[in-house]
């Protein structure tokens, strides 16, 4: 409906969309002189997750005053399915360029209007001088922006999907010149909205180039395609780490998978499913591949109703690899839970920091390949006796704390709980929770145990010695 | 009897020498404490072999049924009505199941809890059967104790720790009745046998409470309540009367009848169901011999008294037999049933209840599986009748009765082995142990000076003693012989427990192991892959239809609704469900429909060659359906009375709705290398009808060896 109309539509002056106008220039920050000079944006719809890198070259006016940020705007429903945003800026010239890493955060400013663009202002770590230009990076990620269209198909069809998106750069600034590219998975692809000039070169769609866009300018486009690709969704994910000193981390993670693509509909045919694996179910899918610590050990895959026998583990020294089978093949809105537990050696992510604290070191996301977290739940059970635990994340997330009780304990153990919504692998970074423990509580429940045992030998030898009876045997 | 080199040791280390009596219990609390370790541990096969899961039909139902009992309490526990099963009827849980074991597994579960060891309950459940069975051992060793001596205990705890016939039963995770009522059986009788032999109120009443217990825990706790009176009625008989009888049963009955009837299930069975009647009867009998008894004693006339005895037993006849005959014609006491006509009649189930004789546990015991079950113990038992006999005692003629009355059930029931296994454990112990004791004893004084034999005696050694007197020649190398026979025997006796026990007692028949032509094994783990399909694809509401076999399975790992499952207490809605899988499929539709059912769940073994699968089961849907629903006739199924399945099979059976759904699309698919496609690997025969079409159902999953098959039945169709 969409696409129709808008190719019917011949001038792109016409279709220059000026959304949310409530958001006019005046509303920037008056001291912004900042214009995009060229931008190029690469959307990469292969996977489940759909991929932007931006490249913006801006510039600052000559007669502007330093400017020490960038702002990147996103749309309402964009910034719902906003994963991670991660800005690089180019330094230094030729080949001693480096990608210095720089921070983002939300900006407060242009939110009145509920459909207003939302800015995430990037903080350059030099401001930017009157009349230099500088190169950024950006990479974002969306989740669930791929809408399955015909929503509902049978096992021998395949998975179309439709992507959203606006043919120029989203942008509180003037933008000079301007290009998309948008990579598909495989050469079939439905339709595409045509803004011209268009072109499509076997799996790529090249929108642009384009020049001299207004700021905050929208052309939305419709792309139709083939994608096959696994939509692997855990719907949620409580990982839950417990440390004992005595050299082990246990990691439990509780997964709640589904397959987040289009629905099964009809009929599963387990003899055409067998018999053509290429055409029966191309975007149903049996396994999934787990990326786990090197030197794990006690692996165990279950669910509530037992083990699950078809899984496999492979080790090397610099990583594990479990390859799990659900117990019957995911199509699309069939769900299944699992649970996955390892051990690690302790001396492996537990160190001790100059101040005498201890801290442990390990990655935040979700261990499973190409896959949304729609809710994460990490839960780090310290020890018992651990004071103070300090949870050191590099993003935001929701923290709290509790108590829980494991085998033998009498106080209970200090666990910290963090919370995110929205993860993708890019969130899979180290993440640190410090804590104070002494080491004299180790021995706690060995100690426990042995006055018990010793108490029941007293109690027997007691008994032995001593004559209940009433009427004293001759 | 410490070897007199011991003696040159300096002083302290003397001291801290047992003496006999130490050594002895030393030995003694040893050897138990091992046979304790050995029982619980030679349970645990299946759980190294699969995993802590658990087994079969039943520990389903059980298992959720303890979840519930931790999850929501013992109140809601006791008024729980299930709308997940016997749709639409459900079933009031709580009023009819034997509480004993969910309440054991929680106690336990919430005494682990408290102990701050954060175990599952399903943990709790996998391991309570192997826990009680260790029990049990030290109850057989009491038991041994107090009929024959303590070497008999030790060795009844050993051979009752390892009888397969037991372990059948109570592998970890075969989380069933039986496991902790066995233990509760046995408690029982050493409880009412020493209540017997020693007269005391106490022990009758800790009799009457593992009655309590055993009654809680199974239906087969009519056994106890019929074989006691009966041991009682033989005591009475023989003329082995006496107070300590009176005291014993009357304890037991009185206060064992008002605690069973605390439990739902049972009610006022005690004094309303014909089963129980024996008890009562014995109770009366026994008040008339008592006051016969002192009338004798008052009058101190043989002649009155004998005209006396003959109007009172006139009388009391009558009225017994008036009041049977009015409670009877009444109704107030209900008849026998049918599962007890069933035990006393080997061919009443065939004939009557085909849902009872359809259940391959309830078959006759078969030759082989006595064997297999009993080993060695099936030629120790005569043995140990024959030194019972020789050494009668109140508790020996309890444990006759038990063994010779159980060995009868056994032989009508396979599943009644289990009952049969303790008594012939311990006669059998008596047997062995007897025997080993007069040949060690021949030995020992042989090798000695003839002077010391006079000074140790036991019991049971006039035998023996009379033996060494005649000094027979080759006495001491046939003693030797002998001993060496009897130990390789037991020995034999070990392995044989150990191999039954690992290859045919630790699978837990919900995942199957086959090997596979390169020698590894391989698992079929189909029942759970469709169960938790069914758990995690189907609507929460969804009405699955299946044979009752699967019910507990689907509502307890499904968490589905069902129309049958194997609690078999409708048999009409059984049947209905025998005749929609027996009809065709325009029939079975209406049938489907007027029941509400969603999916239709089919086991079916042609692929993989798993041969207890539905088609096998088949011709019982139909005489079960058939049973009630005249329309449904086996010969319709059968060719000249031969059940067939391929091209020659008869064309009800080819069209009805289990055959469509067991073989849609199958006739597609090649089974095995050089046979036709659609050939059953079960049955060795290519199907019949290989073009099925479903008009009224569609494959909604089928599992990946094809063992589960599920139906979605389709929304009735708009009217045009």
């Amino acid at each position: 409906m969409l696409p129709l109309s808008l190719r019917t539509l011949a001038t792109r002056t016409l279709l220059l969309l000026v959304i949310a106008s409530a958001v006019s220039c005046s509303s920037l920050p008056p001291e912004d002189g900042i214009r995009v000079v060229s931008a190029e944006k690469r959307i990469d719809l292969t996977g489940p997750i759909v991929k932007v890198f931006l490249t913006l070259k801006v510039e600052n006016t000559p007669t502007a005053s330093e400017a020490s940020r960038v702002l990147l705007a996103f749309t309402p429903t964009e910034v719902q399915h906003l994963s991670i945003v991660k800005a690089t800026r180019a330094e230094g010239k030729r080949k001693k360029k480096a990608f210095v890493p720089l921070s983002i955060e939300a900006s407060e400013l242009a939110t009145t209007a509920p459909d207003a663009p939302r800015l995430y202002s990037v903080l350059l770590s030099t401001p930017l001088k009157p009349g230099d230009a500088t190169t950024l990076e950006v990479l974002y990620m969306l989740t669930h922006s791929l809408e399955p269209f015909p929503a509902e198909i049978s096992q021998s069809e395949s998975q179309l999907v439709y992507y959203r998106d606006s043919a120029v750069l989203l942008s509180p600034y003037y933008v000079l010149e301007q290009v998309t590219y948008i990579k598909m998975p495989s050469n079939r692809i439905e339709s595409f909205t045509r803004v011209d000039p268009t072109t499509r070169a076997g799996s790529e769609v090249k929108y642009g180039t384009y020049n001299n866009q207004m700021p905050n300018s929208y052309l939305p486009i419709l792309v139709h395609y083939e994608n096959n690709r696994p939509f692997a969704v855990v719907e949620e994910l409580v990982r839950k780490v417990e440390i004992s000193h005595w050299g082990n981390i246990q990691i439990t993670e509780q997964y709640k998978l589904k397959h987040g693509g289009a629905r099964h509909k009809g009929v599963f045919s387990r003899l055409e499913y067998q018999s053509r694996p290429s055409v029966s179910g191309a975007s149903s899918f049996k396994n999934l591949l787990v990326r786990l610590p090197p030197r794990v050990h006690s692996v165990y895959y279950r669910d509530e109703i037992g083990n699950i026998s078809s899984s496999h583990l492979r080790t090397d020294s610099h990583k594990s690899e479990l390859e799990i089978e659900p117990r019957y093949p995911l199509f699309g809105g069939w769900h299944c839970t699992f649970t996955i537990g390892y051990g690690l050696p302790l001396q492996d992510f537990v160190f001790e920091s100059v101040d005498g604290r201890r801290y442990i070191n390990l990655t935040f996301g979700c261990p499973l390949l190409d896959t949304v977290v729609d809710d994460l739940t990490v839960k780090v059970v310290l020890p018992e006796g651990s004071k103070n635990p300090q949870p050191v994340v590099p993003f935001v997330t929701e923290k709290h704390l509790e108590t829980s009780y494991s085998y033998l304990d009498v106080v209970g153990r200090t666990t910290v709980v963090l919370k995110k919504k929205n993860v993708v692998g890019e969130h899979n970074v180290p993440f640190q929770v410090y804590y104070e423990f002494n080491p004299i509580f180790m021995l706690a429940e060995p100690l426990m145990l042995i006055s018990a045992v010793l108490l029941f030998f007293v109690a027997f030898i007691a008994y032995l010695h001593m004559d209940l009876s009433i009427r004293k045997s001759s | 009897m410490a070897p007199p080199a011991l003696d040159s040791l300096p002083a302290p280390l003397r001291s801290l020498r047992l003496k006999t009596k130490q050594q002895e219990l030393l030995l003694r609390v040893s050897a138990l404490a091992l046979i304790y370790v050995l029982a619980f541990a030679v349970r645990l096969f299946s759980v190294l072999r699969y995993e802590s899961m658990i087994h079969e039909f039943d520990p389903y139902f059980n298992y959720r049924t303890t979840l519930f009992l931790t999850e929501n309490g013992f109140s809601e526990f006791w008024n729980w009505f299930d709308s997940e099963s016997w749709y639409p009827l459900g079933r009031v849980v709580g009023g009819t199941l034997f509480p004993g074991l969910m309440v054991t597994a929680a106690l336990l579960h919430r005494l682990l809890r408290a102990l701050s060891l954060a175990v599952h309950i399903r943990e709790v459940c996998v391991l309570t059967a192997p826990f009680f069975a260790a029990n049990t051992t030290l109850v057989a060793y009491a038991f041994g104790r107090e009929i024959w001596d303590s070497g008999a205990g030790l060795v009844a705890a050993a051979l009752i720790a390892i009888v397969p016939g037991y372990i059948s039963r109570s592998v970890a995770g075969s989380y069933d009745n039986e496991g902790v009522a066995i233990f509760a059986l046995l408690l029982t009788f050493y409880l009412f046998v020493r209540a017997v032999n020693t007269g005391s109120l106490a022990w009758a009443l800790a009799s009457a409470f593992g009655y309590f217990y055993m009654v809680s825990a199974w239906g087969g706790y009519v056994f106890i309540i019929n074989l006691i009176p009966l041991y009682v009625l033989v005591l009475l008989v023989t003329g082995r009367y006496s107070q300590r009888l009176y005291v014993a049963y009357n304890c037991m009955y009185v206060l064992g009848m008002l605690l069973a009837m605390q439990i739902r299930f049972v009610g006022f069975q005690h004094v309303q169901s014909g089963e129980h009647m024996a008890a009562m009867g014995v109770f009366f009998l026994l008040q008339v011999f008592f006051f016969l008894d002192w009338v004798q004693y008052l009058l101190n006339d043989a002649r009155l008294f004998k005209s006396f005895l003959r109007i009172t037993l006139t009388c009391v006849i009558t009225v017994g037999a008036l009041a049977l005959g009015i409670g009877t014609a009444s109704g107030y006491i209900s008849p026998w049933t049918g599962r007890f006509y069933s035990l006393l009649d080997p061919t009443y189930a065939k004939d009557h209840i085909p849902i009872i004789a359809s259940v391959s546990e309830h078959q006759p015991t078969a030759w082989s599986s006595f064997m297999f079950d009993f080993h060695i113990l099936l030629f120790l038992f005569p043995a140990g009748l024959y030194f019972c006999f020789k050494r009668l005692s109140d508790a020996t003629i309890f444990i006759v009765m038990y063994g010779l009355t159980s060995m009868y059930f056994a032989g009508v029931m396979v599943r009644l082995i289990l009952v049969a296994a303790p008594a012939v454990c311990l006669i059998s112990a008596i047997a062995a142990s007897a025997t080993i004791k007069n040949l060690t004893t021949l030995i020992r004084t042989k090798s000695r000076s003839p002077q010391t034999t006079s000074g140790k005696t036991t019991g049971s050694k006039a035998a023996a003693k009379g033996a060494v007197d005649q000094s027979l020649p080759f006495q001491h190398n046939a003693a030797i012989a002998l001993l060496l026979g009897a130990f390789y025997l037991l020995s034999r006796y070990a392995i044989h427990c150990t191999w039954v026990t690992s290859e045919a007692y630790s699978s837990p028949s919900i995942v199957l192991a086959a090997r596979g032509h390169n020698g590894g094994r391989v698992i079929f783990d189909d029942y759970r892959e469709a169960y938790y399909w069914l758990r995690q694809n189907t609507p929460p509401d969804a009405k699955i239809m299946s044979w009752w076999d699967y019910g507990y399975q689907i509502t307890a790992m499904g968490n589905r609704t069902v129309i049958v499952d194997n609690n078999t207490w409708n048999n009409t809605h059984i049947a209905t469900v025998g005749r929609a899988m027996s009809s065709y499929e325009d029939e079975a539709y209406e049938i489907m429909q007027s029941l509400d059912v969603n999916y239709v769940l089919v086991v079916f073994g042609g692929v993989t060659g798993y041969s207890s699968d539905d088609i096998n089961k088949f011709l019982w849907m139909v005489r079960i359906g058939g049973g009630v629903f005249p329309v449904i006739k086996e010969p319709d199924y059968l060719v000249n009375g031969e059940y067939r399945i391929d091209k020659g099979a008869a064309p009800k059976m080819l069209n009805c709705l289990m055959y469509k759904l067991c073989y849609y699309r199958f006739g597609e698919l090649t089974t095995e290398y050089g046979k036709p496609p659609g050939y059953d690997r079960v049955r060795g025969v290519e199907i019949g009808n290989k073009d099925i079409k479903l008009e009224y159902l569609e494959e909604a999953f089928t599992t990946s060896n094809w063992i589960v098959r599920i139906y979605k039945v389709k929304p009735p169709k708009n009217r045009s």
